[in-house]
């Protein structure tokens, strides 16, 4: 029996017919070929989110960004004139890594004049333009004005900034992001600059780990010693039902419940909880972030138990609204088809005195403590997909249409270009 | 690493044992917990959880961007009771169970 209502349909899967509501396969995870299909049809043509405004305060700010999946290296910067500019992170002479610290392989960030080759000291500045040649009279015929840096398209949402390595792309961002953006727009970001950011390198494919993230159907199971017992076993009987779902395009998110802050009684947590005043859910006292309202694509459901929403922006950025005014964010970054990094962030507004500070603190704690079960779980599920197991496809309930949505995502975007790259040739199943 | 426990403000000296807790990132601080046992890992948490509400008021009168350096090594050694609340209060053991060989380790955070 729900406790919440579903479209007409009877499911919020079948609301969105094209997903069908038959058993999935996984081979789109396992398959190394599949996963260099993953890399020309998505990472390279798609607008990936590489960090927020306000890591470039001032103009030469800049930081570096790894895009393995995507075979290129990015350094985005603020330019001369304000803008953010984003560039392939390659010197023209000879193709040296521009920028790197003593690591070429690691990012970076800082602030600078303009960007010197290490190499041959070719210099250029911050719109990209070559400056300077080293010895420059013993080239032939060299005009600076051929060789700039290779610009990548870069655009910026919400103060988001998102780069798209197809040079021959023709949708904007806003108009890529679709309803879903549309609908959180003016969400006060800007006032959520105190950051913590945690890193992973995960032993699973990335669309595993934003499987994991995009249902709470497990929630009440694979974490259930993180609640007291009680309450734990409360949850395991009532199971996992969201508020609402919603797939727009290559996007999702799911709307849920959040009954933890602050909890109904404080018994139902643990003492240091009731102590802070915080929790996974966050710090149970909102800061005042000037929200007067929701925008109104959060609590499409318009529930009063609205806790969160969490958005799936394909293909790897996932941004999670919550109601005590703060948000997380989710990237996957590919390393191979059964590898990636994970990097999750926190961002709350500025703590004005050491209570608050503590109540984030065990926030960001709960989280990481989370994550750390979640990504363990990921590589036994990588090892055994993977295995010579004769189990090869796998029901998904209701509660896990945003995963559905993922895989069909990926594997339509692999066969649309296939077919764009190879008319005469029959897609690669997958 | 500090060699020699820092000073804590004199109000809260009976947790001067205690004071090789007060680390200034949660990296450390995580890193002081699973090289901890259980028993460490509960005489701290005895000792600084009852202080807590009152190390909350005494921290409160200052401002986050004037902590003096006693205040700030509270406020870290309080951080530290966070990351070791988890081990004491739910997991009975310093590692998160179910963890295996994952790592999820802080790149950046706000510093104290």
């Amino acid at each position: 029996m729900p406790h919440f209502p579903k479209p007409a349909e009877g499911s919020w899967t079948e609301h969105y017919p094209e997903l069908g509501t038959s058993p999935v396969s996984y081979d789109d995870s396992i398959s190394p070929e599949f996963y260099e299909l993953e890399r020309e049809a998505i990472f390279a043509r798609t607008w990936l989110n590489v960090g927020r405004m306000e890591q470039l305060p001032k103009v030469g700010s800049f930081f570096t960004k790894e895009i393995d999946s995507a075979r290129t290296s990015i350094v985005v910067v603020r330019a001369s004139d304000d803008e953010v500019r984003a560039f392939h992170n390659i010197c023209r002479h000879r193709g040296n890594k521009l920028v790197w610290q003593d690591y070429p392989g690691e990012e970076t960030s800082g602030t600078c004049r303009q960007f010197t080759c290490k190499y041959h000291a070719w210099r250029y500045s911050l719109n990209g333009d070559l400056t300077f040649v080293q010895q420059e009279s013993e080239f032939f015929d060299l005009d600076k004005a051929d060789y700039p840096l290779a610009s990548v398209q870069v655009e910026v949402w919400e103060g988001f900034i998102f780069v798209n390595l197809d040079p021959s792309n023709t949708t904007p961002l806003r108009e890529y992001l679709g309803e879903l953006g549309k609908g959180i727009a003016g969400y006060p970001f800007h006032e959520l600059t105190q950051v913590h950011k945690y890193r992973a390198e995960v032993g699973s494919n990335w669309k595993l780990f934003i499987d994991a993230f995009a249902e709470f159907y497990h929630a009440p199971v694979l974490h259930a010693k993180q609640a007291v017992a009680e309450e734990s076993r409360k949850l395991v009987g009532r199971g996992y039902e969201a508020l609402a779902y919603e797939i727009d395009g290559p996007h999702g998110m799911v709307s849920s419940w959040g009954g933890m802050a602050p909890p109904k009684d404080p018994s139902m947590v643990k003492p240091i909880e009731q102590k802070l005043r915080s929790g996974l859910f966050g710090p149970w006292d909102a800061p005042d972030i000037g929200l007067d309202e929701l925008p109104p694509g959060l609590n499409p459901a318009q529930h009063k138990a609205w806790g969160l929403d969490s958005y799936v922006f394909f293909p790897n950025f996932m941004l999670l609204i919550w109601k005590p005014n703060w948000v997380l964010t989710y990237h996957y970054w590919p390393t191979s088809y059964n590898t990636h990094i994970f990097e999750g962030t926190c961002y709350f507004a500025p703590p004005k005195n050491a209570r608050e500070r503590l109540a984030q603190e065990l926030a960001v704690v709960t989280f990481k403590e989370y994550a750390l079960q979640d990504g363990n779980t990921l590589e036994a599920t990588q090892t055994m997909l993977e295995s010579s197991t004769p189990v090869k496809t796998f029901p998904l309930g209701d509660q896990e249409v945003l995963l559905r949505h993922l895989h069909h995502t990926a594997r339509r975007y692999v066969s649309e270009y296939q077919q764009q790259q190879q008319p005469a040739k029959t897609p690669v199943r997958a | 690493m500090p060699t020699a426990p820092l000073s804590l403000p004199t109000e809260f000296a009976d947790l001067d044992p205690f004071a090789n807790w007060a680390l200034p990132s949660e990296r450390e601080r995580y890193a002081k917990r699973l090289a901890s046992t259980m028993d460490e890992l509960q005489s701290f948490y005895d000792a600084a959880f009852p202080r807590l509400e009152a190390a909350m008021t005494y921290l409160e009168q200052f401002s986050m961007d004037a902590l003096p350096d006693d205040a700030k090594h509270l406020l870290w050694l309080y951080c530290a009771l966070v990351t070791v609340s988890f081990p004491v209060e739910v997991w009975r053991q310093p590692r998160v169970p179910d963890s295996g060989a994952s790592t999820f380790d802080a790149i950046l955070e706000p510093a104290i």
